[in-house]
């Protein structure tokens, strides 16, 4: 039988895949948000295992809120990373070293 | 086994192959390419677990909307993946065993005896009501709040994603009312001394004038 802790384990495992994608990734803007993308994908699958398997809908407009949350974040990060890109002409996060001291 | 258990183990390891290719592909579009199919898979495993209205949602706004973004901005920017891609290897290590940990630690408690949780039969009012209606019944009566604020949220971003990558055309006039403000009197007005009379210019060239009347007859 399906139980709560398959969906469980299978998001702990996207979201483990997602850190070990943050640190191969570092140097590059896109597949670091890309990265993020899917630490909440991970969290919104916990969200839904336990509003289905507790048979409570308020899970489900949490879910709502950080799909509308998360639409918001990667639109203004691509935002950036395109004015970014516009005055340095690079999106390497080494070359991103303005505010040091 | 019965069949709800194979498809969720069939959609996990697509689900679990395509996230690994978003982190580990050499090319930002095939990453991109791969984040898709791991959002439609997850849809899809969100719909094993009756939560239909938000898998469709997660299908339209994702990949309709996000994944286009994520594209459009990776195919824009001429960008040296190459150099982007260096030492990518050599924090392999640290963070797989940091990620492996993680998982680890997660699947012994998640899979622990407490968390075997059965897929219990749904009460029969519950059972008849469509999954979407019951989530817009409780999105205007009890969330009708967070739902304004989730929506200037979304109005935010948008101005704020405008206003960030906006730059203006460069062939337009326009009125720039501080420095209309700040104009003194100095900058447009010029005042000239002059004499009340002028002096009359003395007639000298008379002679020549009628010299010249008298070529051209």
């Amino acid at each position: 039988m399906l139980t709560l802790s398959h969906f469980l384990v299978l998001a702990a495992v996207l979201f483990g895949i997602s850190v070990i994608g943050l640190f191969l990734n570092r140097k590059n803007l896109i597949i670091l948000l890309m990265a993020i993308e899917l630490m909440l994908l991970a969290v919104n699958t916990n969200f839904i295992a336990f509003s289905h398997f507790l048979q409570d809908l308020n899970g489900q407009v949490f879910v709502f809120f950080i799909l509308a949350v998360a639409a918001a974040e990667s639109a203004i990060g691509l935002a950036i990373l395109v004015v970014l890109f516009r005055n340095l002409s690079t999106i390497h996060v080494d070359d991103l070293d303005r505010m040091k001291g | 086994m019965e069949f709800k258990l194979i498809l969720f183990y069939v959609l996990s390891a697509i689900l679990v192959g395509s996230s690994l290719g978003v982190i580990t592909s050499r090319n930002p579009v095939n990453a991109a390419m791969f984040l898709v199919l791991s959002f439609f898979t997850a849809g899809a495993v969100w719909m094993l677990a009756q939560a239909e209205f938000l898998a469709i949602v997660l299908i339209l706004v994702y990949v309709g909307a996000v994944m286009v973004l994520f594209l459009f901005v990776v195919m824009m920017l001429d960008i040296n993946f190459d150099r982007l891609r260096q030492g990518f290897w050599s924090y392999l290590p640290l963070g797989a065993l940091i990620g492996i940990l993680m998982i680890l630690e997660m699947s012994i408690v998640l899979g622990g005896q407490y968390f075997q949780v059965l897929d219990t039969p749904l009460p029969p009012e519950l059972a008849n009501s469509s999954n979407t209606k019951d989530l817009g019944l409780l999105l205007y009566t009890q969330y009708t709040y967070p739902d304004q604020v989730a929506a200037a949220i979304l109005l935010v971003a948008i101005i704020a994603a405008i206003i960030l990558t906006y730059r203006g055309r460069k062939d337009t006039k326009r009125q720039v009312i501080a420095d209309q403000v700040a104009v003194k009197a100095a900058d447009r007005l010029r005042v000239v001394k002059m004499d009340a009379v002028k002096p009359q210019p003395a007639v000298t060239a008379a002679p020549e004038s009628e010299a010249g009347d008298g070529a051209a007859k």
